[in-house]
């Protein structure tokens, strides 16, 4: 990728970070994550990994933020209210993460290069380089992954219903219904034989 | 060419900015969307490294990294949903409580 795209990139992932935790309401920080994602997204296809920026898109973009943005309308969040509040904590929080930015930089920097450059393959970040990869190497990974989704399915259902009170399972007693014996003026033939 | 270690640096910042966001914001739900930051910072180092030493095994991964995001995103979203409807917050100070 030209170092100009590069630079222009990052710059656009960074202002979406700083929007999605500086902003007081939700909906904007989601959206703000969303331009970042699709952001990257751009960058993993600048990088020759096709397959997997579209996949980021239509996934984080399309699914996930998505399903941030329904719970969001769901629950009614509105903006926080106290700026102000929390400087403390804003400022411990502030200095841990610069901590450990400084640390980043100490390890980007000192890590030597790598030395070994292959040249990449024909079929760099395809669909069937990728399939290839996943259905050989990962197969055991890829099906555990259902098992972990299916899971995630159930869970989040048992979460999120509301708790009602048990439903009572009526079972057609033929002594005590009325339906088994309509009177005898009933319209329906069926199930006066029945 | 943009050299590798400028993916590197973008991917540190984009991190330390997620940690950033848990440390100072009580909203959960920011709070969650800045650990989907951190984790699509991690892909960025992946599929960067990845280019570099010419293995699609970096993609493979970013890929489960999307699939555990959607999980993660499913149920954690379920779980604040049902906080929400028992405590009427989404400010994680105010969830100091093991029952309701």
């Amino acid at each position: 990728m030209p170092i100009g795209i590069f630079a222009f990139l990052a710059a656009l992932a960074l202002i979406g970070a700083f929007g999605v935790i500086l902003q007081s309401n939700p909906v904007h920080c989601v959206l703000a994550l969303a331009l970042v994602l699709m952001d990257l997204g751009v960058i993993f296809m600048g990088l020759g990994a096709v397959t997997v920026g579209f996949l980021q898109i239509v996934v984080y973009v399309g699914a996930i933020m998505v399903l941030f943005l329904f719970i969001i309308f769901l629950l009614n969040i509105q903006a926080d209210p106290g700026a102000g509040l929390h400087l403390g904590l804003k400022l411990f929080g502030s200095i841990a993460a610069a901590a450990m930015a400084a640390e980043f930089a100490v390890i980007v920097v000192r890590t030597p290069k790598i030395s070994q450059i292959r040249t990449l393959p024909v079929d760099f970040g395809t669909v069937a380089a990728l399939a290839r990869s996943l259905f050989t190497d990962y197969l055991v990974a890829f099906e555990v992954t259902s098992v972990l989704l299916l899971a995630a399915i159930v869970g989040a259902i048992a979460l999120a219903r509301r708790f009602a009170p048990p439903l009572m399972l009526v079972v057609p007693d033929p002594s005590r219904s009325t339906l088994a014996t309509p009177p005898p003026d009933a319209p329906n033939a069926e199930r006066k034989s029945a | 060419m943009t050299p590798i270690s400028y993916y590197m640096a973008l991917s540190a910042i984009l991190f330390a900015i997620g940690v950033t966001g848990v440390l100072v914001r009580r909203n959960v739900i920011v709070m969650f969307l800045s650990i989907e930051l951190m984790l699509n910072a991690v892909n960025l180092a992946l599929v960067a490294l990845g280019r570099r030493i010419g293995s699609m095994d970096g993609q493979v991964i970013v890929f489960f990294v999307m699939t555990v995001a959607a999980a993660e995103a499913a149920v954690g979203l379920a779980i604040i949903l049902s906080m929400f409807r028992n405590r009427d917050t989404v400010n994680a100070d105010e969830l100091n409580l093991l029952h309701w």
